[in-house]
């Protein structure tokens, strides 16, 4: 059971939370000038590391709020908990 | 020598002296015309057909750990074709095609067990879908059956007739089953390392070499290999193996968990899977209890999942069959899966030359190694797609031509 401290909650049991998936992926664009190829890596490539994952979380049966969490995919260990918007912590990023 | 009934015979009458081991343990060489990394159902099964569909006789599997020691070894041994797209019914049925002939073929007893694969409705809505599963698949060629809730209870007995959702009927597909998970493995290692392929287990692959474009070696823990071809098939590490050829892939890594529980008399001849409780379970031959539910909905490379998702598994099992609370878990364990966004392999070239993939199986990988093996060997052996996996090239991405059985299928990721 991963034990995951929201922001504006406090720690609390991962059946509360939903994971977004890998965060910090920005829209390319204008359209326009996007090939498919640039497109296709947008919409579906995923780096899915092995080791520390940047990700959204959602804290759906509680408040409500999406956050960042930074964690080890092999221990699960969460590593950081940061706002939306915010950069990751130097340490932790790839 | 080959297995029958006469060697068993014989080596009954001399105490069982003269078993030699399935395979050899073989050291790797400096080079070969292809090597394939991982040695689980689809990596040996491509060695395999290469050897015995193409005549390649330079070939090796590479393993990290021992052959069919990951997800081969940690699935839920279901193998069916009932899928909904032409093109993935004609993939998944060639592999239950490959599956039925599969022992006489290898001369090893992969004990495949066609006892049928029964989906559960509990509304009425459901079964109208069904009915339109049903129509896609007979269409495609593909065995199917529409069933009265009395016939969904003459197959499986035991069934809860008083659920919170009563079952109002279901489907089921007769020629799908299960197969000896661990003999699939060890058939097609057996089968390959008699048509000369080198398999080097505790050999992992720690980078790939290429010049002008094109691969050239594998760097292992066991020294550098040349390769003229290579064949990333490592399920859910393939998002590592890609990067060490500078590629992404659409593929996240997720924990799949699945348990047995203690064995018992025969109490259940089918398969049987409730997309509503998001459960399937099976008896195994042993005669414990085979079940499964959905991932563990964040990416993981752990090998084990969490409690959460064992307790609702085992709460929609005893919803479906009350009688089942009386059993004891005897064990949980999880494979790491490689889900992709349209629910459908990835199979074929990639834009390094001569490395090819074959991955993105998801929770759906067993029943589908006949064909990944037979269609990756065909993509190496010809340096180009097989007509079966051609719609499944790694290019669907950027394409948008993507086969998107996660929703037409209704299976359960």
């Amino acid at each position: 059971m991963l034990l995951i401290a929201c922001p504006f909650c406090g720690p609390r049991d991962e059946t509360e939370f939903r994971c977004g998936g890998e965060s910090h992926i920005a829209r390319p664009g204008p359209a326009e000038t996007v090939s498919d190829e640039r497109w296709g890596d947008y919409l579906f490539n995923r780096a899915n590391p092995k080791g520390v994952h940047l990700e959204r979380w959602l804290h759906g049966h509680g408040c409500g709020q999406w956050f960042n969490v930074a964690r080890d995919t092999v221990s699960h260990r969460v590593l950081a908990v940061y706002r939306m918007g915010d950069p990751p912590p130097k340490d932790l990023t790839p | 020598m080959g297995y029958s009934f006469l060697r068993l015979a014989r080596e009954a009458l001399r105490d069982h002296t003269g078993w030699r081991p399935a395979w050899r343990d073989a050291e790797p060489k400096p080079r070969y015309d292809v090597v394939v990394i991982g040695g689980g159902g689809h990596g040996l099964a491509t060695a395999y057909y290469l050897a015995r569909n193409h005549g390649a006789r330079n070939v090796a599997v590479v393993e990290k750990g021992w052959i069919g020691g990951g997800n081969t070894g940690r699935n839920t041994t279901v193998i069916r074709s009932n899928y909904y797209f032409p093109s993935s019914a004609e993939l998944y049925d060639l592999s239950l095609r490959l599956y039925e002939n599969l022992g006489v073929d290898l001369n090893y007893n992969v004990m495949v067990s066609q006892r049928g694969f029964l989906f559960l409705a509990h509304a009425p809505l459901q079964l109208e879908m069904y009915n339109r599963i049903v129509n896609a698949l007979l269409v495609n060629g593909i065995d199917a059956e529409l069933l009265s809730s009395d016939e969904v209870f003459r197959r499986a007995p035991l069934l809860n007739r008083a659920m919170r959702w009563p079952v109002v009927g279901g489907f089921t597909q007769p020629r799908a089953g299960i197969a000896r998970h661990d003999a699939v493995a060890w058939g097609y290692a057996r089968a390959a390392d008699r048509l000369g392929v080198d398999i080097v287990q505790h050999c992992e692959v720690t980078g790939l070499r290429q010049a002008g474009g094109r691969i050239t070696a594998v760097e292992t823990t066991r020294g550098t290999i040349e390769a003229g071809a290579v064949a990333i098939v490592v399920a859910g590490h393939s998002s590592v193996l890609a990067a060490m050829a500078g590629l992404r892939l659409p593929v996240t890594s997720y924990a799949l968990q699945a348990m047995v529980s203690e064995p018992v008399k025969p109490i259940l001849d089918t398969v049987v899977n409730s997309p509503a409780t998001g459960v399937y379970v099976s008896q195994s031959d042993k005669g414990e209890l085979v079940f499964g539910g959905g991932l563990d909905l964040y990416p993981s490379y752990a090998q084990r999942g969490n409690l959460p998702v064992v307790e609702h598994v085992i709460a929609g099992l005893i919803e479906m069959f009350p009688a089942f609370a009386q059993l004891r878990l005897m064990r949980k364990w999880a494979g790491i899966v490689d889900v992709v966004h349209d629910s459908s392999p990835i199979l074929g070239p990639t834009p390094v030359d001569g490395l090819y993939i074959n991955c993105g199986w998801g929770t759906g990988g067993f029943k589908a190694i006949p064909a990944g093996g037979w269609l990756t060997a065909h993509c190496i052996a010809t340096g180009g797609h097989h007509a079966l996996s051609a719609p499944f090239d790694l290019g669907r991405f950027a394409t948008g031509a993507l086969v998107d059985e996660a929703a037409a299928a209704g299976i359960a990721h």
